[in-house]
């Protein structure tokens, strides 16, 4: 393991995080910390644990029998991995988006509300303005803005994925998850996404899986190279792309890796 | 060389012609079910729309010899029916839900399922008898509540059967998207799964109000039948499956007639039924 990377102003603090599919360990004791209002990238090859990473920083992965993770996970000073842990606080404090686009079987303007409404009370007005606002913030606003009662299944995959994300933002979340969010995404899509990512990490921490090293090195502020579990290489991304310390890593960003 | 790949090959040969002949069996087999199908379907049609007429639905069943119709038993039945899904329906959906969103975990779902099968093929003169034993042959009388109760334990294992099959067909990522947002589980499998699921939910239903319109046997030993206008529950009722079975078993040609006029409003309902539920599942 290499030295921890010290960042300013860590969100999100791992500290010797350990997580079991049953008895296969998927990652081993990875400690870093996630910079706020930044964009962090995770890469590495399949399975190496990133997204898995991602679904214990909103302990999505306690919806399925037989996985644990152990280990310590500081959002804001507390630990997220504690029991006590309000896990439905958390999920809306650490929004994620996924891989497929998953628009909610209801319209455009309910996928944008369904989440609003599990925390806030708006009035008809307040909700309208924050749907605008979240979809304006997705890019999407000006497409949809005349057929908001229509199906959300009813948009183009990058229409819906961009959906998901505004229904993320919606909710005012302090970290976004976007896992793989553009790897079914034709390459317009992908860039307005990415432009989006953007934007967003001036309110939000932002942390994103991808298999897209250019898109890693396009979005990202910070880098983290994952093989088999581990933590390779965490810095800042023009470091980890220009000057990698670990061969390992200077393998995989330059395609020698198998 | 030559090529192996020529319509010569005979291996290719071989292959068509066992190609030809399975299909022949097939096709013949197919006609054999359809001819016995057909036949019940067209005798049943032309006995019966000669039993059809207005007084089928205005008139009660009569003593033999007299004009009559079948207005007691198909409120009887409509009644029963609706009472049996009304207490099936909420319980089946309940225990599917379970099934389906809680069930991953532990030994109780597997173990539920497991007998919920049993009971979805147990033979319905099975249940009759243990609601006779369990109700009927406790409150001493025959009753409507007696027939609804029957009913009902064969909906429940139709709709905890589709729930739980249609809820297990909503992706898993729906659900985490919906978790993801920080939604507590009722919230997501009644906003998400359930609207999600939606039409197989109702299809099931459907099918489940399809299966008891013509079941006789659960309503043999707990409703038993009642010659005249009745809608209390507590009374024996009247049902069409029951009227069939006695007026189709007896010597005279009238009532002969209206056991056709029954069993032609049974199959026209289920039939009906079955169409709506294919309709509403490919929406």
């Amino acid at each position: 393991m290499n030295e921890q990377l010290q960042i300013e102003n860590p969100k999100l603090t791992v500290h010797d995080l350990n997580f079991y599919y049953g008895k296969f360990q998927a990652i081993k004791s990875v400690s870093m910390d996630i910079p706020e209002k930044k964009v962090t990238a995770f890469i590495g090859p399949s399975g190496c644990g990133k997204s898995t990473l991602l679904r214990v920083f909103n302990r999505l992965y306690e919806l399925y029998p037989g996985q644990r993770a152990e280990g310590e996970i500081r959002l804001d000073g507390a630990n997220i991995l504690d029991r006590d842990q309000d896990i439905t606080l958390l999920r809306a404090k650490v929004g994620m988006v996924f891989q497929k686009p998953t628009p909610f079987p209801m319209s455009i303007y309910d996928n944008i509300s369904f989440g609003v409404k599990l925390y806030e009370n708006l009035s008809r007005g307040e909700m309208d303005e924050r749907v605008e606002w979240a979809l304006s913030k997705a890019a999407l606003w000006k497409e949809v803005k005349d057929k908001l009662n229509q199906s959300g299944s009813s948009l183009s995959g990058g229409q819906q994925q961009r959906l998901c994300i505004a229904r993320g933002i919606a909710i005012k979340p302090e970290v976004l998850l976007l896992d793989e969010p553009c790897s079914a995404l034709d390459p317009i899509s992908t860039s307005r996404i990415e432009e989006l990512v953007n934007e967003l990490k001036a309110d939000y921490t932002v942390v994103i899986v991808t298999h897209n090293m250019q898109q890693a090195a396009r979005v990202s502020d910070f880098t983290a190279y994952m093989y088999l579990g581990e933590l390779i290489e965490f810095g800042a991304t023009d470091n980890i792309f220009i000057k990698p310390k670990r061969k390992e890593t200077e393998d995989y960003i330059t395609g020698r890796f198998g | 060389m030559a090529s192996a790949i020529s319509p010569d090959n005979k291996i290719y040969r071989r292959r068509r012609m066992v190609n030809a002949t399975m299909l022949f069996i097939s096709g013949l087999t197919l006609l054999f079910g359809l001819f016995w199908l057909a036949w019940i379907l067209i005798t049943l049609l032309y006995e019966g729309f000669n039993a059809l007429g207005p007084t089928l639905f205005t008139l009660n069943t009569p003593p033999p010899g007299s004009n009559g119709g079948l207005l007691n038993a198909i409120v009887g039945s409509l009644v029963m029916a609706t009472m049996g899904t009304l207490i099936g329906t909420p319980i089946g959906i309940l225990a599917g839900t379970y099934l389906a969103e809680f069930g991953r975990r532990g030994w109780l779902a597997p173990a539920t399922r497991f007998i919920n099968d049993i009971l979805l093929s147990a033979p319905s003169i099975v249940i009759g008898l243990f609601i006779y034993s369990v109700y009927v042959s406790q409150v001493k009388h025959f009753s409507g509540w007696g027939g609804a109760l029957a009913l009902s334990l064969i909906v429940i294992p139709v709709v905890v059967r589709t729930t739980d099959d249609m809820l297990k067909l909503v992706p898993d990522s729906l659900r985490e998207a919906a978790v993801a947002l920080g939604a507590p589980a009722w919230k997501m499998i009644v906003f998400i799964s359930y609207r999600a699921a939606r039409a197989g939910i109702v299809t099931g239903i459907l099918l489940a109000v399809a299966r008891i319109s013509g079941e006789t046997a659960p309503l043999l030993f707990t409703a038993l039948n009642n010659q005249f206008w009745s809608l209390n529950m507590n009374a024996p009722m009247a049902n069409l499956p029951v009227v069939i079975f006695q007026f189709a078993m007896s010597p005279y040609p009238d009532w002969q007639r209206l056991a056709w006029g029954g069993a032609i409003l049974i199959t026209l309902a289920v039939l009906a039924l079955n169409i709506a539920a294919r309709m509403l599942f490919r929406r």
